[in-house]
């Protein structure tokens, strides 16, 4: 960094930093991960000691088999917390786009992908207008999606018509969320996941040592790459020791990798953080704002699409609760929860998998210890205000004492 | 373009906003490696005057030259085009961005690659380029990956500068640079609006600030309800002969002078 060189006299400007600072580096990236991974190890062990079947190859497995709608549906709701919104409406509509679907491929004898790729446009659909509403005419968000909410579940209905629920019998969509990887298949995705983690690891920093620009050594990079090895192979393990690894979960990783990839490193990305961060100053900057705003309510429907196909196919149907009870709060409570701000700007979509792990385990430990719905709502609840809470105190804080 | 000439020059420019004369034919110019203060009382047509320049307002009549050409500026990608940059009051940085991102918010440099939505930002070559800008500029900022809300006022208001220059502008137009600054930031700021001078911009500095407009400026001008009410060599003209063409009562002040004297 020249521009810090030039500032020799300053203490902060020195270019080699001690251990303990390249220590704290690595822990601030991703301090609100470090607690939200901390969390999850809290909420293993309380589960865990209460009934052992909870880490049992088997459970995880569901596990993830559980999250996998949540997850799909919090990678959209990331974007729009990002921009500082809300999107109410993805329940029902990832219910109205499974009913879309599941209406093609039964009652119509569509092609399997067709009908998804219908779904999906549905969502798409549902996210421009309410986008295009919101940005137009500067409507709340909260309140063009509260509409839509109430909306497309009386579409739901409506396209379900009087039988109200639809069995799916095509077995490509019914796969989605029941097939399972066999051990072979499982450590080759391992391999591929971690060579290319490292790959992209050992490129990128061999970038910034050409340039320049590197600052500290490779140990941080190190660090990250042994713990997600060990992460991967561990998983892998696991899952491979029940049904193997599923389809339903390397959808959700692919789904929150690439999302990640465009929030983090393309120029729509940036965009969108900047028009979270200041809207009105990404637009003096020439971003054209509300494409941004309208796309990132596409993704989001686009996502809370993709969340209900895949409920449909791991319940094999749709009908009249498809979307529906707290499948909306809780996917928005996710990505809150691992550290997304609800005041824009601030987050990353592997907060999508982190939220919905921690939300899943919850709500899967309470139903093996068989607690009441009255319970379990009351912990959900409370859960996710504590994570709202320590969002709104970690803002005060930079407002107090970010500005030195 | 001849030497000494202006780099952008209005003349007679008038606006209206309903009954508000807003701007009444004025003239004004800035030149090459020339810092102009352009001083004046509230309401007295200095954000109009600026806001036209970048493009944010038309102007109703008058002539708009740049570099000798005459130009119309409707739009802000106008201005921009021409080689004029704004930094505005309230700075138009996102807080949550680092400065490199904040320099290059809305020019993204991108890696090689296939589409535009798809490709890579460019990271690497943005640090860089933002690293060689601010040390050229002699901006010292702890760390340019920190994000811009843990800046000093004094640090934000010199990377909004830094940033207005990296379209390579001719003219610079700073909306009260120093406002809300304490003085060492202060003399940063100014430092820095130096430096522009001798990359041979033409800057137009708007400040309240009298001192500082003494301490920066090559020329002074003057808006009075819209209207120039004088354009001087800074070091021709006293503090208060600039409050007296701020105020009005500089000419009433002249006629007056020998009967005050007298007192």
């Amino acid at each position: 960094m020249s521009a810090t060189e030039a500032t020799a006299d300053e203490p902060k400007g020195k270019k080699s930093l001690t251990p303990s600072q390249t220590l704290r580096r690595l822990v601030q990236g991703d301090l609100s991960s470090v607690r939200v991974v901390l969390g999850l190890v809290v909420i293993a062990i309380i589960f865990q000691v209460q009934e052992p079947r909870f880490l049992s190859a088997q459970n995880l497995t569901n596990l993830m088999l559980q999250i996998t709608t949540i997850g799909l549906i919090s990678v959209g709701i990331v974007y729009v917390l990002l921009l500082g919104e809300i999107d109410l409406s993805v329940g029902a509509v990832s219910g109205l786009s499974a009913a879309v679907m599941a209406v093609l491929s039964v009652n119509h004898g569509w092609n399997a992908y067709l009908a998804i790729a219908a779904a999906v446009a549905v969502g798409a659909t549902i996210g421009f207008a309410q986008g295009s509403l919101f940005s137009r005419f500067v409507i709340p968000s909260f309140v063009v999606t509260l509409a839509g909410l109430l909306a497309w579940e009386g579409a739901l209905l409506q396209v379900l018509g009087k039988t109200g629920s639809l069995n799916i019998t095509d077995p490509k969509i019914t796969g989605l969320a029941n097939t399972f990887y066999s051990d072979t298949v499982g450590w080759i995705f391992a391999a591929v996941i971690i060579g290319a983690y490292g790959a992209v690891l050992a490129l990128g920093y061999r970038k910034r040592v050409v340039a320049g620009l590197a600052d500290g050594g490779p140990l941080s990079l190190i660090v990250r790459f042994v713990f997600l090895s060990a992460l991967v192979i561990g998983a892998v393990a696991i899952l491979n020791s029940d049904r193997g690894v599923p389809l339903a979960v390397m959808i959700l990783l692919g789904f929150v990798v690439g999302m990640e990839y465009v929030a983090k490193r393309t120029g729509f990305g940036r965009h969108v953080f900047a028009v979270g961060g200041n809207a009105e100053a990404a637009r003096r900057a020439g971003i054209r704002v509300n494409r941004v705003r309208v796309a990132v309510f596409m993704i989001s429907g686009s996502m809370a699409a993709i969340g209900g196909v895949m409920a449909a196919s791991r319940l094999f149907a749709v009908n009249q609760n498809s979307g529906g009870n707290e499948l909306l709060l809780l996917a928005i409570a996710g990505p809150v929860i691992a550290g997304t701000s609800l005041f824009g700007g601030r987050g990353s979509v592997w907060t999508a998998l982190l939220g919905a792990l921690v939300i899943g385990s919850i709500s899967n430990g309470m139903d093996l210890l068989s607690l009441s719905s009255a319970v379990k709502l009351m912990v959900t609840g409370g859960v996710l205000l504590l994570a709202v809470l320590v969002d709104a105190i970690a803002r005060q804080q930079r407002q107090t004492s970010g500005r030195v | 373009m001849s030497p000494g000439a202006p780099l952008l020059e209005l003349e007679g420019v008038s606006k209206r906003f309903g009954p508000v004369q807003a701007l009444d034919r004025v003239d004004f110019a800035v030149s090459a490696g020339e810092v102009v203060g352009l001083v004046g009382d509230n309401g007295a047509g200095k954000s109009t005057l600026v806001k036209a320049i970048a493009g944010i307002n038309t102007i109703d009549d008058g002539a708009i030259r740049f570099e000798g050409q005459e130009v119309s500026i409707s739009k802000p990608q106008d201005a921009t085009a021409l080689g004029i940059a704004t930094v505005y009051q309230d700075l138009a940085l996102c807080d949550n961005l680092d400065v490199v991102n904040n320099l290059f918010l809305g020019r993204e440099e991108l890696a090689p690659g296939v589409g535009r939505a798809s490709r890579q930002l460019d990271e690497v070559k943005m640090e860089h380029e933002t690293a060689d800008l601010l040390s050229n500029l002699a901006v010292t900022i702890p760390s340019l990956r920190s994000e811009v809300g843990t800046l000093s006022g004094g640090q934000r208001q010199q990377v909004a500068v830094a940033r207005s220059l990296l379209g390579e502008p001719k003219v610079v137009l700073l909306d009260e640079p120093t406002a809300a600054l304490g003085v060492p930031q202060t003399k940063q700021v100014l430092a820095l609006i130096r430096r522009l001078r001798e990359r041979d911009l033409g800057v137009v500095v708007i400040s309240h600030n009298l001192v500082d407009v003494f301490e920066i400026a090559d020329r002074i001008f003057v808006l009075r309800l819209g209207r120039s009410a004088g354009n001087f060599a800074a070091n021709e003209i006293t503090e208060e002969q600039v409050v007296g063409a701020i105020t009005g009562l500089g000419d009433r002040d002249k006629q007056e002078q020998p009967a005050e004297e007298g007192k």
